[in-house]
């Protein structure tokens, strides 16, 4: 494993890095800059940035007021305000009218940690997926998010970027052949007996899992799944045709987020087990971020059980 | 404003109205109220304050209005037929799934509309939004959103208002159609709002009150906001809602209702006799 960054670290300075390049990139925040990181790109342009203050609805219309004139808009706050508060304002005044702007969730997840379930946002891929026109990306590490920054500034209509606290382990540098391209999976170990698909933080969790058990003899294929929506069918039917099994584990309620996409396109496609690993349907609390991911299971552990079950219920 | 300029503005509006209980009662359904209220309104700002081109819609240059109040579409729709964006014959599938004439304003769909707009409250922060980018690029185009009185009860107004303040938004006007009603009652029952005047100016907001009805006001408002400096401004605009028809005016209950076949052929003859006293016919 190589840089141990937070995937909010990476996005900052990456946004600010790119700055020169994109013109037209507006930067908004809603009192939260220091903790979202878009303080790189506040002190690099600062004539580009604005603080909207604690006003997360409003920040949002204006960020499509912004775009409706050419400019890209990223707007950011923690991902339980982007996408809970603002729910109403990102769907009738930024995805229906299809408005260049990228809304970026910041501290998404259980791993917030000691603020508790006020702020451990594990519903944005639901509400975000559930929209029409929305993106829905969630990258693993520091190297996949500076990727995903380059891409969505590249990519012309309304996204969901979700970003995390807690610094993480880089792996996607050190996957021979590994590449980034929105809107397709990509696959980090190869496998025979199962397959593991993971988004966010939990595709280091999936990796490590594979590895324990492949020195019990099961081949675990592993798929980052960095974007949820729109989900890579391709992949996802080759891995049920050919490992039979599925988990899917992600930061974020079972209902209605990646297990959930993932669910819905097997079922019709190839009706294979699916087991999801996540937060089973329950409010995070506080305490120390390992602390509460081991609480809800959020562990290579966990992911290992939930792989136990799929591959009974192939046999 | 001369005499020739003041009677072609009535003209239009009468001729605007007509078209909006037209629309309304052909889709049955629709919100007449607050689009008769505010119908001078929107058309002086398409006819006179606003630097438009029907034939380039999306000029990077123009200026903008944003209807936050965006269930009046039949006070927008006609103007913006009136003024040769789209066929008047298109007015004909307001809210038909046949038509692109949505219900609520519609950017992508409907020429001319620069926000789409429906649920309160959005639209004056996109509107803040257009501002903000037109001071970023140096522009000197203006940005116009036409809010209710009822809609200012939605907290993102207030968001909208505070930013607008902090940015120096001198090229942002709205103006609030002030009927006083709302689709429960009369504002001042369900949600007490006054002094509206004393809450903008609070917001560090520019406050111009105005018969939202008068043309010659109206236009001299438009011109005191552009004037004002450093800050944006709003005008109150008082107005009545239903106005230009006997049974309508100041009934809360033709906010959102469209009229039954009877009902349209009084309010029908009332506003073609208005339209036609103005031709001289």
């Amino acid at each position: 494993m190589s840089e141990k960054i937070a995937t909010r670290v990476a996005y900052g300075k990456t946004l600010a890095e790119l700055g020169e390049q994109y013109p037209n990139l507006v930067v908004l925040d809603a009192d939260l800059s220091g903790s979202t990181q878009s303080q790189f790109f506040a002190k690099a342009f600062p004539e580009r940035f604005y603080n909207m203050g604690i006003a997360e609805a409003n920040m949002t219309g204006v960020a499509a007021g912004l775009a409706t004139c050419g400019k890209q808009a990223f707007t950011n706050t923690f991902a339980m305000f982007a996408t809970g508060r603002a729910y109403e304002q990102v769907r009738n005044s930024v995805a229906y009218p299809r408005l260049n702007v990228k809304i970026v969730g910041s501290h998404g997840g259980l791993s917030v940690g000691e603020d508790g379930a006020t702020h451990q946002c594990i519903e944005d891929y639901a509400l975000m997926r559930t929209i029409p026109n929305m993106m829905v990306v969630s990258p693993c590490d520091g190297p996949e998010m500076r990727l995903a920054v380059k891409a969505l500034l590249d990519y012309d209509g309304p996204a969901y970027l979700r970003l995390g606290r807690l610094a993480v382990d880089s792996i996607t540098d050190e996957i021979p052949g590994y590449t980034f391209q929105l809107g397709k999976g990509s696959l980090l170990r190869d496998g025979t007996d199962v397959t593991v698909i993971a988004t966010g933080m939990m595709v280091q969790m999936a990796y490590a899992a594979a590895q324990t058990l492949a020195e019990e003899g099961i081949s675990v294929r592993v798929i980052d799944m960095h974007t949820i929506k729109p989900l890579d069918g391709e992949i996802v039917l080759k891995a049920a045709l050919e490992t039979r099994c599925i988990v899917t584990s992600e930061e974020h309620t079972i209902l209605n987020g990646l297990g959930s996409a993932v669910a819905e396109f097997v079922s019709e496609h190839c009706p294979v087990p699916v087991v999801r690993h996540g937060v089973n349907d329950e409010f995070g609390r506080s305490g120390a971020a390992k602390a509460v991911l081991e609480a809800y299971g959020l562990t290579p552990q966990g992911i290992i059980e939930k792989v136990r079950q799929a591959l009974k219920l192939k046999k | 404003m001369e005499q020739s300029k003041l009677h072609a503005l009535a003209v239009t509006a009468a001729h605007a109205r007509v078209l909006a209980m037209d629309m309304v009662h052909d889709a049955a359904s629709g919100h007449i109220g607050g689009s008769l209220s505010a119908m001078e309104i929107v058309t002086l700002l398409y006819n006179g304050v606003m630097r438009v081109n029907p034939a380039a819609p999306r000029d990077p240059d123009r200026d903008r209005f944003v209807l936050s109040k965006g269930h009046c579409t039949p006070a927008l729709y006609p103007i913006l037929a009136l003024k040769g964006y789209f066929p008047v014959e298109n007015l004909k599938l307001f809210r038909s799934i046949k038509g692109d004439l949505s219900g609520h304003a519609e950017m992508n769909c409907v020429k001319g509309v620069d926000m789409s707009t429906g649920s309160l409250g959005q639209g004056i922060s996109a509107a803040v939004g257009m501002a903000l980018a037109g001071k970023a690029d140096k522009k000197d185009y203006r940005v116009y959103t036409l809010l209710g009185d009822g809609e200012i009860e939605e907290g993102q107004v207030w968001e909208a208002a505070m930013s607008a303040a902090k940015y120096h938004l001198d090229n942002l006007c709205a103006i609030v159609d002030v009927n006083g009603l709302q689709i429960d009652g009369a504002t001042a029952d369900v949600m007490p709002s006054e002094p509206l005047d004393k809450k903008f100016e609070a917001f560090n907001w520019n406050v111009i009150h105005v018969d939202g009805h008068d043309f010659n006001a109206l236009e001299e408002a438009f011109a005191a906001a552009a004037a004002c400096k450093d800050k944006p401004t709003v005008l109150l605009a008082k107005t009545i809602k239903g106005k230009g028809v006997s049974f309508m005016e100041g009934d809360y209950g033709w906010h959102g209702k469209a009229p039954n076949d009877e009902q349209y052929e009084k309010a029908h003859a009332e506003l073609v006799a208005a339209l036609a006293e103005l031709e001289g016919k």
